[in-house]
């Protein structure tokens, strides 16, 4: 039995505890806000916060996921946008969107641990999450607003 | 109860018959104004008081519904086509609600690709718009009882000015519904002056559900009491099972059953690949029961299938004489006589490309009553009924089509053997099942971009410009998944960017030679202009550095004057387009150019060590783009991409910052396409599997900054999705020359062996 803590809610799950826990927010709690890209850590579609850190949900074993404060693109915007998504709106950096939950999960970790990133905080910080739509541009442009606006 | 949001509620269909035809170049635009909608109503438009046509519904509220007709992969279609709608109908965008239609014959085609939906509908959605808004006003007239040609519209109310008298659309709603659809002939149109969104533009209608996990795509969709399905390939083309052990799968918790599904038969088109089915209860499962599978397999003939092998026989093709496609003077005679040291000879190459939406493929099917029902991520839901009706034996009217958002598409999705995947193990199963393609699927077995060789042969003259040129591709047709014996490239593909290379020469020889496909080939963004706009956009830079010469103005020395390009006796599909409405006008080319060099700088910015630009100019998709690439090359061989910049005529533009985020994306698609885009296969098996050797530009790769500059342009409508990648990919090319010399004959630049 894995206990896990979801968006504030506590759950435990009696399946294989070997799931990623990609699967098991998608499948089983149905939160498919979280997205399948590549299913090894390559794209970042899957990002989500453990602990307020990004991490790629495909890779992490619900057990290893166990006992953490685990949070998804569904909580961040659920009390009104977070000024990450306002920023990504205002900049209308999706295009098909399919990779943006993880983007913004990931860049709001970024702009925790660097407020005011620059350019080249920005590609380190988000090299690891593709946009196969190309949408970095606008992407790089959101992060700054979203930091330039809480400052 | 069905948990599926934003896809169109499932109706019946009645009275279609459809055609299993596949055309390349034709689409069809219904007659929408005779069109009487579907009594029983298959989108809240149609079940909405007054629907004078498919496209659009009134409530008595005021609700203005607008369907949806093309797919959504990221182009912003569903906005753009149902505002033209809105700007006719002179409705409050903020109280338009858009319903996305499922696959179905009356709304023309469906097939989203080849950047042609503006093209095909902008003036279908006006008259939907027009005659919708002809009601109102006639309503509002009878109520008043003042002649209709004394009322006007402001934003969703009907005015009579005379009087100060105002009524809602919604009030009109029930009122106009009595009245019968006016004829085209009656309709006004709004000038453009008078547009409030045409040319203005509006983000995406789903623009905040994309940023916060609320979108709806295949990959999400979910009923009841549905399974979930991951299905191991045949690893060669054309291969099938032998045979297969199950025991240690079916140990793995959470699995129900396997499912052998047949092998296709020849042609491939569209059918499912064949293979074995894991079915579980959950993805994660599906996945591991499936690596426990013991299959023997029965390879086929494209086992001896080698790439390497085959860039060798595709170039010896190239350099032979082939198929003549169109031609001026007569280039071989002048070869001949031309002197050794002013003939120039240049052999280009570009490897199998896969389309890696970040979406793998996914599809949800119930086979339940004789019938079918699809959620899926697809580009062309008539395509699915087509198959899915085929592959289960019932009629097409019979298959559901409901269309969610896609992951991304880039011509993949157009292809649906992922969704007659679904409906095949859904009659097998007696469930819902829904296939979940992995990204090593994804990149195994997609329709991939042809390998394509090129041969340049040129005669210049003193001044280095030439008098002669001769240019022959050889690349194994998109054809051939539907005829075996194709091999040589088909009139719509070769007018890719080959048969109108758009300079004025005295000897020009345009050519095919053939090739046979060992895999799936299928259309990818730009698709036969990414090889060509590459080979011709770079031999041109080559030409003007021989000749010492600035590229820019080679270029436009090249292109010549404005003029129209003459294809009397040439087949010239022009992109399914008459050419009466859209010529070939190079004078549209230059313009382009002269845009792009003017906005980037180009005579102060001068390519020094290291530091380099490049110039293209490529027409597609009845597009004219040029493009210029700045980069910047390290003693260790990185290459950065600090700016680009990129001119474009589309015509008019009904969404103009929908389409400058189409050319940024265009700029970013062409530069994984440059650094890394490489299929290669040995022994008939595709070597990649992943984001790691199939490598995508991540956000530190791509451009750091596209400009695009969107030209005033008073011709009617062309295509933005896919312009931008030729040129920017042979721009690129030609700055990296530029900054190191090198020049980038073979893509892509991971293996061209140039750069470390």
């Amino acid at each position: 039995m894995v206990k896990i803590n979801v968006n504030g809610i506590d759950h435990s799950f009696d399946g294989d505890p070997s799931m990623p826990l990609l699967w098991y927010l998608r499948d089983v709690l149905g939160l498919t806000g979280t997205k399948f890209g590549c299913g090894i850590a390559l794209c970042g579609a899957c990002t989500v916060h453990s602990n307020g850190e990004a991490i790629r949900s495909c890779i992490t074993p619900l057990s290893a996921a166990a006992g953490s404060k685990i949070r998804t693109i569904e909580d961040v915007g659920a009390n009104g946008l977070h000024p990450v998504q306002k920023a990504w709106i205002e900049v209308n950096a999706p295009q098909c969107g399919y990779c943006q939950s993880g983007q913004i999960m990931q860049a709001i970790a970024l702009l925790k641990s660097k407020p005011h990133p620059t350019d080249q905080d920005i590609e380190d910080g988000m090299a690891g999450n593709i946009c196969r739509c190309g949408t970095y541009q606008r992407i790089r442009a959101a992060i700054k607003l979203a930091a330039e606006k809480s400052a | 109860m069905r948990s599926i949001e934003n896809v169109s509620r499932r109706g019946f269909l009645k009275g279609v018959a459809g055609t299993g035809a596949f055309v390349l170049a034709v689409r069809y635009v219904p007659p929408i104004l005779s069109h009487h909608p579907a009594p029983d109503g298959q989108t809240e438009a149609d079940r909405a008081p007054l629907h004078p046509n498919a496209f659009v519904g009134i409530e008595t509220d005021g609700t203005v519904h607008i369907v949806a007709h093309r797919s959504e992969m990221g182009t912003a279609i569903r906005t753009t086509l149902p505002l033209v709608v809105a700007d006719e109908l002179d409705a409050d965008w903020n109280r338009v609600k858009i319903d996305q239609a499922i696959g179905d014959k009356r709304y023309g085609d469906q097939n989203t690709d080849g950047s042609h939906s503006v093209r095909s509908f902008f003036d279908t959605m006006r008259e939907c718009g027009a005659s919708a808004r002809w009601m109102l006003v006639q309503a509002a007239a009878q109520k008043w009882n003042v002649p209709a040609s004394e009322c006007s519209t402001a934003p969703h109310t009907v005015v009579h000015a005379k009087s100060g008298r105002k009524l809602g659309y919604g009030e009109l709603a029930s009122a106009a519904a009595r009245l019968d659809v006016p004829k085209k002939e009656q309709l006004t149109f709004k000038k453009p002056a008078e547009w409030r969104y045409i040319g203005k533009g509006e983000t995406s209608y789903d623009l905040e559900k994309l940023c916060t996990g609320k979108a709806i795509y295949g990959i999400d969709a979910k009923i009841e009491g549905m399974v979930y399905a991951s299905i191991e390939h045949p690893p060669v083309y054309g291969g099938k099972v032998k045979s297969y052990d199950e025991q240690e799968a079916l140990k793995v918790s959470g699995v129900h059953q396997t499912m052998l599904i047949d092998p296709f038969k020849p042609p491939a088109a569209f059918q499912p690949l064949g293979g074995v089915a894991v079915l579980a209860d959950n993805t994660w499962a599906a996945f591991q029961g499936r690596k426990k599978l013991k299959i023997t397999w029965d390879n086929g003939a494209n086992e001896g299938y080698d790439s390497a092998e085959y860039k060798k026989e595709l170039q010896e093709t190239a350099r032979k004489p082939a198929k003549v496609i169109r031609s001026v003077g007569d280039a071989n005679a002048a070869l001949a006589a031309a002197s050794g040291s002013n003939v120039v000879e240049a052999e280009y190459y570009v490897p199998l490309l896969a389309h890696a939406p970040m979406e793998p493929m996914v599809a949800l099917a119930e086979f339940k009553d004789g019938k079918a029902t699809i959620w899926a991520p697809t580009q062309n839901p008539q395509a699915v009924q087509a198959i899915v009706s085929t592959e289960l034996g019932i009629p097409k009217e019979d298959v559901i089509c409901n269309v969610t958002l896609l992951g991304g598409g880039f011509g993949r999705k157009s292809k649906p053997d992922y969704v007659a995947e679904a409906a095949v193990l859904s009659k097998k199963v007696g469930r819902p099942v829904k296939v979940m393609w992995t990204r090593e699927d994804d990149i195994k077995f997609d329709y991939y971009n042809a390998v394509a060789g090129m041969y340049f042969k040129a005669a210049v003259d003193a001044k280095g410009k030439p008098t002669t040129w001769l240019q022959r591709s050889v690349f194994p047709p998109i054809t051939s998944i539907f005829d075996v014996n194709a091999v040589y490239g088909d009139p719509p593909h070769l007018a890719q960017g080959w048969t109108d290379m758009p300079y004025d020469l005295p000897n020009l020889s345009i050519e095919n030679g053939p090739a046979k496909a060992h895999v799936r080939i299928g259309w990818l963004r730009s698709v036969a202009n990414i090889y060509h706009g590459f080979g011709i956009q770079c031999f041109t830079d080559e030409l003007a550095h021989r000749a010492h010469r600035d590229p820019y103005e080679y270029l436009l020395d090249l292109i010549g004057p404005a003029r129209t390009i003459d294809f009397k006796n040439v087949e010239y599909p022009n992109y399914g387009a008459s050419l009466e409405t859209y010529p070939w006008e190079t004078g549209r080319l230059r313009h382009v150019t002269e845009v792009v060099a003017e906005k980037s700088g180009w005579a102060k910015k001068k390519s020094v060590k290291g530091h380099g630009f490049g110039i293209a100019a490529h027409k597609s998709f009845l597009t004219y783009v040029a493009t210029v690439v700045e980069v910047e090359v390290n003693d260790q061989g990185e290459i950065r991409i600090p700016r680009v910049d990129t001119a474009v005529d589309a015509g008019l533009i009904a969404n103009p910052e929908i389409t400058r985020a189409q050319f940024e994306g265009a700029a970013v698609f062409g530069t994984s396409i440059v650094r890394t885009g490489e299929i290669t296969a040995k022994n008939g098996v595709i070597q990649q599997s992943n984001f790691n050797d199939y490598p995508v530009a991540r956000i530190n790769e791509a451009p750091r900054q596209t400009n695009v500059y969107l030209v005033e342009s008073s011709a009617p409508p062309a295509g933005v999705g896919e312009p931008g990648v030729p040129p920017f990919v042979a721009a690129f090319c030609n700055a990296i020359y530029a900054a190191t010399g090198k020049r980038v004959r073979n893509l892509p630049l991971s293996s061209s062996g140039l750069f470390g």
